[in-house]
């Protein structure tokens, strides 16, 4: 097969790290090749260099065989090569046909010839089987939908290498599937696919070859058909790692919240809650499977009291907490890890002691007579991190400039050392690598044992399967159906994801 | 007040007296739109409004005509739209900081300026004046055509340039550009559009027009510079951006309400009746901070007021 890229001898170091080094990689002509590696391996460095965004401090990049240095993203589209990232960039008011043009020439008309555009892209659909409507405006698109009008776009603008970021992160089963479908076909025509990912499926699902790298060095290229998820795995990590958790047998105890027929409006005053009903006992885990933006957010807000609820009742331990803030729901035992680390968990330019605090910092012992004790939080702050294997230079470090698995691990700490009764987890594992996952993942296990009750809020429902002892799905913030854990199955889950209740999805 | 009173407010005469308050208003608000349709907040078209006026004069005075006192304002509003440019886009300073700033200094530069200039005279320096142009056959139409044609060419010029903002922003390719810039700017990066360069153009030409809208006052409304003398218009404008959401055509007619609310404050002051004069001339304000609350819009350009960084760290 000729050579559609090669970079050779990459090297690129940021401040303190080494992101690649002396990395080199061969994708040919008209193959999916999968970068596979654990967040913080280089790969999307890699491609970023690639596509113009960075510079390498030393390598050469060949593109069909030709030595090239790439200086812009526009210049890597000029030379065949595109990036979709994994944040949309799309200007979500406009309609697919105005983002489409929005790239393109002027040829010396100044004016927008939409009707061309238009017809332009339903010739590309046609090709590819990338169907889309053109007039629809982007933010009504359905993420799939939206990531198809980025492959649209790329294309258009005569892309031969389309390189991906983790294109299936916020994709439902089968809508990867339909991705992995156009991106076969695109690869029949020529194009060659690069895809970056750290999921053992998908990898096995749809690449052709695969380069595995870890701590921003090459381990290895090998043919897909020739390896397994074990030894990818442990190539990735570098170490023997679990991808199942061994747990213990159910043990519920009492239902210690229920939800009854709950409504909510989300921040833009539409209805994002529909009459939801739910309840949790101690000792279980019960997953919330969807596709994100399905009312996820809103459930986890109303429960927390950060959401005022339109109708319904939450009822936490026999107490109805509906109408009440945050602080009383707080002092009711239930604990939280948002969605967003960076905006809801922690105050990023505090130290991990203050962090630590910021729920209890007003009670004793961290506080006495309005005072703050400082000796009290200092040792806190050093027994959680020994506790919780929080890698920092101390409890005097800014959470911001720690990576997203510690970031996360000062989340938890702060959590679940309160002992709650009740545990909200959303996306607990969203962007951190293998070993902090399965960390994670073990916290949350551990506290199920323990006798909490869990709420694993997450759209990865490997997670979902792996974690749960009874899986619900939303879908337009209504529950589709619940099943035990055990009997779940994906298809079934999947269209339930996609608004199809449980009795339909069932046939 | 008696109902044929009330009546009588609402004659011909105040429909065309709403256009003439109006138009200045929708010169410097269309200005606005396309700034901030482009992502970029000036609160300071006050100030370039003064400049307008003051440097109209001054060219008017100059080159002793009307048309020549315009382009003099002009250039002077675009001048301070790049200087404005230049201090938020390239330096990244915060927008309402250096609006505020710039009208600060607005006021009182054109004031300064006009006693270095002219001295303190009973009389101010009088220039040459636009002169009304009554439109042949349009002006003709019974009653619209006294209100809407009769008028000088800087009022038509006002017409022309709310239809064309409108083709400009929402059927080129520039204009596709600027509205992609205001949502969502690294986007637009990312496709090859240069950000800068079109957040320049943009408050170029808001500058500009800002600046037509204040020679207006002193050109058109009247033949001589006063201090301060755009009172507040600039601020209308801003209202009437978010009352029209953004959009050439609405924003003109936002404009067109606070011109009747002027038109009506003047009207009633006339009548002679016993309301004190000063909370008549505050009914205009009044009424935009209503309607501002009101027609309250979440259609902002998603980036407005937020300096873009063209070499952000990439995740």
């Amino acid at each position: 097969m000729p050579s559609a890229v090669r970079m050779e001898n990459i090297t690129k170091r940021f401040p303190g790290v080494l992101d690649n080094d002396h990395v080199t990689v061969d994708i040919a002509r008209g193959e999916i090749h999968a970068l596979l590696g654990e967040n913080g391996a280089g790969k999307t460095t890699l491609m970023n260099i690639l596509y113009g965004l960075y510079h390498p401090d030393a390598g050469n990049i060949f593109v069909n065989d030709r030595p090239v240095t790439i200086s812009s993203p526009l210049d890597a589209i000029s030379k065949g090569v595109g990036m979709i990232h994994q944040h949309f960039m799309l200007i979500p008011v406009f309609t697919v046909a105005e983002n489409i043009a929005l790239g393109e020439e002027m040829q010396g008309n100044p004016f927008v010839d939409l009707e061309l555009t238009r017809k332009r892209i339903l010739d590309l659909s046609k090709a590819t089987g990338l169907h889309i409507d053109p007039d629809a405006r982007v933010e009504q698109l359905s993420v799939g939908d939206q990531q198809r009008v980025e492959i649209i776009k790329a294309l258009l603008r005569g892309v031969n290498v389309l390189i991906m970021d983790e294109p299936t992160s916020v994709l439902t089963p089968q809508e990867a599937d339909e991705l992995f479908v156009v991106l076969r076909k695109l690869a029949e025509e020529g194009k060659t696919i690069i895809f970056i990912t750290h999921k053992l499926r998908e990898v096995m699902a749809i690449s052709d070859r695969i380069t595995i790298l870890r701590g921003g060095k090459v381990v290895n290229t090998v043919n897909t058909r020739e390896v397994d998820r074990d030894s990818l795995a442990n190539m990735m990590v570098g170490r023997k790692i679990f991808l199942n958790f061994d747990r213990k047998a159910l043990n519920v105890g009492n239902q210690v919240l229920e939800l009854k027929n709950v409504s909510a409006l989300n921040d833009r005053g539409l209805p994002a809650l529909k009459e939801v009903s739910l309840a949790m006992r101690a000792g279980e885990i019960l997953g919330v499977a969807g596709v994100d933006g399905n009312g996820q957010s809103e459930l986890a807000d109303v429960i927390m009291g950060l959401r005022p609820v339109t109708h319904g009742d939450i009822i936490v331990k026999g107490r109805s907490v509906v109408h009440k803030d945050a602080s009383y729901v707080i002092k009711q035992g239930i604990s939280a890890i948002p969605f967003s680390r960076h905006e809801e968990g922690l105050v990023l330019t505090f130290s991990v002691k203050d962090n630590l605090i910021l729920k209890e910092f007003y009670n004793p012992p961290f506080s006495d007579k309005g005072l703050l004790d400082f000796k009290v939080i200092q040792d806190n702050a050093q027994r959680m991190i020994k506790e919780y294997d929080i890698r920092t230079t101390g409890p005097d470090a800014k959470v911001g400039n720690m990576s997203g698995g510690n970031q996360q691990k000062v989340v938890l700490a702060r959590e679940i050392s309160r002992k709650p009764d009740i545990l909200i987890a959303c996306q607990p594992t969203h962007g951190l690598d293998i070993g902090a996952t399965e960390y994670v993942r073990q916290q949350l296990l551990n506290q199920r044992d323990s006798g909490i009750s869990v709420m694993l809020i997450s759209t990865e429902l490997e997670e979902i399967l792996s974690l749960s002892d009874r899986i619900i799905v939303m879908y337009e913030g209504q529950i589709m159906g619940e099943v035990p854990a055990e009997q779940a199955d994906l298809q079934e889950i999947g269209k339930m994801m996609l608004g199809v209740r449980l009795e339909a999805a069932k046939v | 007040m008696e109902l044929e009173a009330i009546l009588s407010l609402f004659s011909q005469e105040f429909f065309y007296s709403t256009i003439r308050m109006a138009t200045p208003i929708v010169m410097a608000a269309i200005g606005e739109v396309i700034m901030e349709r482009a992502g970029i907040l000036n609160l300071g078209i006050e100030s370039m409004m003064m400049f307008g006026a003051f440097f109209g004069v001054v060219g008017a005075a100059t080159f002793g005509n009307a048309w020549m006192g315009m382009l003099t304002g002009v250039v002077a509003g675009a001048l301070a739209g790049a200087l404005f440019g230049f201090i938020v886009i390239t330096l990244r300073a915060n927008q309402s900081v250096t609006g505020t700033a710039f009208n600060i200094i607005g006021y009182g530069l054109t004031t300064f300026l006009a006693r270095v200039l002219w001295g303190i005279r009973s009389e101010p320096l009088k220039v040459s004046q636009f002169q009304d142009i009554p439109l042949p056959f349009l002006s003709d139409i019974p009653f619209l055509g006294y209100v809407l044609f009769d008028h000088d060419p800087t009022v038509y010029i006002a017409y022309i340039v709310v239809i064309v903002s409108t083709i400009f922003l929402f059927r080129t390719i520039w204009g596709l550009r600027i509205r992609a810039i205001g949502e969502h700017p690294r986007a637009a990066e990312t496709i090859g559009i240069n950000v800068f360069r079109y957040r320049y153009v943009a408050a170029l030409i808001a500058g500009g027009l800002a600046a037509f809208g204040g020679a207006m006052l002193s050109l058109a409304q009247l033949d001589m510079f006063v201090d301060r003398m755009s009172g507040g218009r600039g601020f209308f404008a801003l209202a009437a951006v978010i009352l029209g959401r953004w959009h050439p055509v609405g924003v003109a007619l936002g404009c067109l309400l606070f011109g009747a609310g002027n038109a009506i404050q003047m009207r009633v002051q006339a009548f002679g009746l016993k309301i004190a004069p000063d909370l008549l001339i505050a009914f205009p304000f009044v009424l935009t901070l209503l309607v501002v609350i009101v027609f309250r819009s979440t259609a902002n350009p998603k980036a407005l007021a937020k300096p873009y960084e063209k070499e952000a760290t990439l995740e």
